[in-house]
Formats: structure tokens, C-alpha cells, sequence
């Protein structure tokens, strides 16, 4: 199971499965925030923010840029449109059934190496 | 996370979707397989009832008819009983076996797009293309906002594993 989960995930939509993550990106569609600003409006440490933020910047969602001491956040390349969105969980779903489709082509694989040998 | 467990994520091939213009999107895959492997696993029923319906999807394939042929017919029958019974279904308009199918989606009336798949086979593997054309742009934003509410709980349901899974790693 725990497999399971882990190859039907990617980088954006796991960004995107998280409440906090997703409290963050409407937050900064309203304004760009520091981490510090972060951290304070979603009650968490620093280092919890900074892991939020960095997933979300390996998504491509949110783009930092270091200034003096400080580290501001603002809304990256992939905005968060509807669009993005549903393509996203229908991107998610062919990725689930290809998962699936992979396990049942390698069973047709074995069995073919299996039928193969027996006329040899 | 264990050392094998690592691997097959990297190993893992990717699947991309691209919406390719106002009525089409277009879905690809690369499986470690030969073509006819693949083409097998989308034509027999029995087959192709294995991986349709990921468990993700939170539901349940009743019944798959498919007669792959030039103007037969296929039926996608889910839910738990009758009362509750979601039917997709189409007929097949271009079958090459080992390289391509074409087939409608009917379910929706005119709306519905064609879905084409295409398998081309490379050194062994097999480059899959899935594209579906909508009859306009609205039928296509009217499927994805459709889309995106089935599956709705299905997230809901993944953020609270999610969650879960969070605060285990904090506690640890």
C-alpha cells in the first residue's frame, strides 16, 4: 500500500494535498510574504515553513529570492489557475491507472517468458 | 522510506498531459514493455478491468464489455448496485492491432470527445499517446471541472492520510 502511494505521487500534487501548503499559495496570490510572515499567519516554526515552502518551490508553485537577511515568497511560473488544477488531478488519475496498467503488462511479460520456454 | 522503495520512484516512468489545444488534451506514458503487451492489456476485458479503476478512485468496475472490432461496442458499468449505477460507454471506430484505437464516448451525448491511444514501440518499450478530442472548447472545460468534483473526496481523503503521515513523522 505504502508503495502504492508513493509511485502514484509526484512533486505538484503532493504540493498540493496539504492544507497548510495550499493556505500558503492563497496567501501569497494576495500578497508576497517573507517566511518569517508565514511562519507567524500559520502559527509554525520557521523550519516548518521553510519545508512547506521549499516543497512548494520544487513544484514550481512559489519562487524565493534571497534579500539581506531576508527570504521572500511570491507566486511561481505554474500559477495555481483552476485549470492547472483540474489538469493536474486528471494528470493524477492516468498516472494511478498506469501504475496499475504497469503491474498487469509485467504479469503479461512473465508469462510469456514462461510459454516461451515450454516450447523450446 | 526503504532503499527499493527509492528506486522504483526513480525508476518510475512519467506521465505527462498536455492540454495541445482548446478541445484536445493529450496524455503520454512510456511502459517497459513491447507493444503487443500493452495494446493486449487495453483490449481484453478482463485485462483491462485490472488497471481502469485504480484503487485511488475509491470505486467500483460491475461490469466491462468491449468487443475490439471496427464498430463494436463497449460498456463500462460502475457502482455498487443499480441504484447507484455510473455507465460509460462508446464504440470503437479504429482498431490496429498492436498500434492504435479510436472510440467514442457516448455516455454524454454529442458532447463527448474521441479518444484516440496510439502505441509505438521502441527498442523494446512502448511509447503510449492518449488523446482526446473534445467537439468544443466548453465540452472540454465542462469535463474537467466534472472531473475535478468526482474526485474531490478521493483528495479529501488523501489529505487526511497526508496529515496523518505528517504529524507521524513530527511525533518520531
Amino acid at each position: 500500500m505504502v508503495q502504492y502511494r508513493q509511485s502514484s505521487l509526484d512533486d505538484s500534487f503532493a504540493a498540493l494535498s496539504d492544507a497548510t501548503r495550499r493556505g500558503v499559495l492563497e496567501q501569497l496570490g494576495r500578497s508576497d510574504a517573507s517566511i518569517t510572515d508565514l511562519a507567524e499567519k500559520f502559527h509554525m516554526t520557521l523550519t516548518g515553513m521553510k519545508k512547506h515552502v521549499g516543497v512548494l518551490e520544487e513544484a514550481g508553485l512559489v519562487t524565493t529570492e534571497k534579500v539581506g537577511r531576508v527570504r521572500t515568497c511570491r507566486l511561481g511560473p505554474r500559477r495555481l489557475g483552476e485549470e492547472t488544477a483540474w489538469l493536474e488531478r486528471y494528470r493524477q488519475l492516468w498516472d494511478s491507472r498506469f501504475a496499475e496498467l504497469d503491474k498487469v503488462v509485467e504479469e503479461l511479460k512473465r508469462k510469456e517468458k514462461i510459454d516461451g520456454r515450454k516450447r523450446e | 522510506m526503504d532503499a527499493r522503495e527509492s528506486e522504483t520512484t526513480t525508476m518510475k516512468n512519467r506521465t505527462t498531459v498536455e492540454r495541445k489545444s482548446e478541445r484536445e488534451l493529450v496524455v503520454t506514458r512510456t511502459f517497459d514493455a513491447p507493444a503487443r503487451l500493452v495494446f493486449e492489456a487495453w483490449t481484453r476485458p478482463e485485462l483491462f478491468k485490472q488497471w481502469w479503476v485504480p484503487k485511488s478512485m475509491g470505486m467500483f468496475l460491475r461490469s466491462c464489455e468491449m468487443d475490439v472490432r471496427v464498430g463494436g461496442g463497449y460498456r463500462l458499468v460502475f457502482g455498487h448496485d443499480a441504484s447507484n449505477a455510473d455507465e460509460f460507454f462508446g464504440r470503437y471506430i479504429e482498431v490496429v492491432p498492436n498500434s492504435r484505437l479510436v472510440w467514442t464516448n457516448d455516455e454524454g451525448g454529442d458532447v463527448g470527445p474521441v479518444t484516440t491511444v496510439t502505441f509505438e514501440e521502441k527498442d523494446g518499450k512502448t511509447l503510449l499517446v492518449l488523446r482526446e478530442l473534445y467537439p468544443s472548447k466548453e465540452a472540454l472545460d465542462a469535463a474537467g471541472t466534472g472531473a475535478a468534483d468526482a474526485m474531490d473526496e478521493t483528495f479529501t481523503q488523501l489529505d487526511e492520510l497526508l496529515v496523518a503521515q505528517g504529524s507521524l513523522s513530527r511525533n518520531a
